[in-house]
């Protein structure tokens, strides 16, 4: 058994590797997509989150970058979970890659984190997540309003209960946050 | 009338139409409560304070639950296609909508069979939609926040959270991204953009620009972009100001009631809405309170 999953390891294709071949996973919307992402991490796969081509694109998307050669294996681990998507399309065009910066400002007794366009603050003494701004996409309203009050280490991930890119982006803000305020 | 399409973060919210008024910390239509935070609710409290000082106390608006699956952005853009060309409001309002191509198109097509086009303003998703389907140029006002700014500005981008970093880069300056969202048809008649420092521009040039008061902390608070979407609408729909003038006015009576509301990062958007009708008379003081009075003020009567 550890053979076999030491050869795995030795095939797996890291995506960001220029000139691979790779596909995309396509789901009905971008919570599914997270779920997605969550499981192939856990398993190790070497996937990416990116932005889909323009022939798909509707709006608020994001689809599971992941190299082609892996595909029965990443699928069965999806139907294994039942995340199975709605279709798999080789892509050889650049897809787009999500917004990669942090930005911190420090107000005294509150620190803000700004990742792509969100912006979580918190209360540097108690940890507490005291505001959520930017964003346009609808589950923004809602991810505050069960996100602000609650301690950083208590609080509701994006990742679960958030569906969109803005979401995303502040789960992105969350995890950041985390590390910068939880570390012991 | 004004009327305001958006959702509700409430999934089991049904969809309605109809006037919405404010009590306390809440709005209410049809016999629906749903507390006023940042999104769709923040812009129809700060519209309903505003329009108290023209003597007036609801709003219409469109509204459906919808906390980021889009089904209930779905329900309402498929009622809207249904209603929205016979209606007869003079300014519209899209605001938090899953961001959906297709619907936005179909959305278009519908109001070019109202009987007198509207005034069209968007933010937020509905914004990035707009961007994305083409339709930029048929909107009248967008009011973007910066990081927005240098989505419309970025040609590729179908959404915020793909502006590529060369666009989005701190040493970027706004007028550059202004002219480049332009450049590619990507921006409505006039922008109204929120920042450290408010810009109001059309395709030729910088209208005006709005630094004063100065509240740092107003960048952490959710909700006070939409404000300032409330209050221009309102200016719009019950003024004759012209949309740069009212833009102008606009940014100003939003920061004043930031200013008025002593905020820390921690402040929420209610508390700053409070301060709306103070901050408009202060702003507008005498030529305020009764529908068409206001039609003559200008930015330079402001200033």
């Amino acid at each position: 058994m550890s053979f076999f999953r030491f050869k795995k390891k030795k095939v797996r294709k890291d995506v960001t590797g220029q000139g691979s071949d790779y596909g995309i996973l396509i789901y009905e919307n971008t919570s599914e997509v997270i779920r997605a992402e969550t499981i192939l991490r856990s398993k190790n796969w070497k996937i990416k989150v990116m932005g889909p081509p323009p022939e798909i694109r509707t709006g608020c998307d994001l689809v599971i970058k992941f190299p082609l050669i892996e595909q029965l294996n990443i699928i069965r681990t999806l139907e294994d979970n039942g995340l199975v998507p709605l279709q798999i399309v080789p892509v050889n065009s650049p897809l787009l890659k999500p917004v990669d910066l942090f930005n911190v400002k420090d107000f005294g007794k509150y620190l803000m984190i700004r990742a792509a366009n969100m912006k979580l603050t918190i209360d540097k003494d108690t940890t507490t997540i005291v505001n959520i701004s930017g964003g346009g996409c609808p589950d923004i309203p809602y991810l505050a309003s069960e996100m602000i009050g609650e301690q950083l280490s208590k609080a509701p991930s994006p990742r679960k209960i958030g569906h969109t890119l803005c979401g995303y982006a502040l789960q992105l803000a969350f995890d950041e946050a985390k590390n910068r305020c939880l570390q012991s | 009338m004004l009327a305001v399409i958006g959702t509700i973060p409430e999934k089991d919210f049904p969809l309605v139409a109809g006037e919405v008024n404010l009590q306390g910390e809440g709005i209410y239509i049809q016999g629906k409560r749903s507390a006023v935070n940042r999104g769709t609710t923040a812009l129809l409290a700060s519209v309903i304070k505003t329009l108290s000082m023209f003597g007036q106390k609801r709003s219409f608006a469109y509204l459906v639950g919808d906390i980021g699956l889009g089904d209930g952005s779905r329900q309402l853009y498929e009622h809207l296609t249904k209603h929205l060309s016979i209606s007869d409001f003079q300014t519209i309002v899209f605001h938090y909508l899953q961001p959906d191509t297709d619907w936005c198109q179909r959305i278009m097509l519908t109001m070019e069979e109202m009987p007198k086009r509207p005034t069209l303003i968007a933010d937020a998703g509905f914004m990035y939609a707009a961007k994305m389907s083409g339709q930029a140029p048929k909107f009248d006002l967008f009011t973007p926040d910066t990081g927005e700014l240098a989505f419309l500005a970025d040609e590729d981008a179908p959404h915020p959270f793909y502006t590529r970093g060369f666009i989005l880069h701190e040493d970027n300056s706004i007028p550059e991204l202004i002219s480049r969202a332009y450049s590619n048809d990507n921006a409505a008649g006039c922008l109204l953009v929120k920042g450290k420092k408010d810009y109001i521009a059309n395709k030729e040039k910088i209208l005006s620009m709005v630094d004063y008061p100065t509240e740092e902390a107003m960048e952490a608070i959710g909700g006070t972009g939409d404000t300032l979407t409330g209050i221009v609408s309102v200016l719009l729909e019950e003024t004759g100001m012209d949309i740069g003038d009212a833009a102008f006015v606009a940014a100003r009576v939003n920061r004043l009631a930031g200013h008025y509301a002593r905020p820390t990062p921690a402040t929420q958007v209610i508390d700053i809405i409070e301060h709306i009708p103070r901050a408009l008379k202060e702003v507008l003081g005498s030529r305020l309170f009764s529908r068409n009075n206001v039609e003559k003020v200008s930015c330079k009567d402001i200033s």
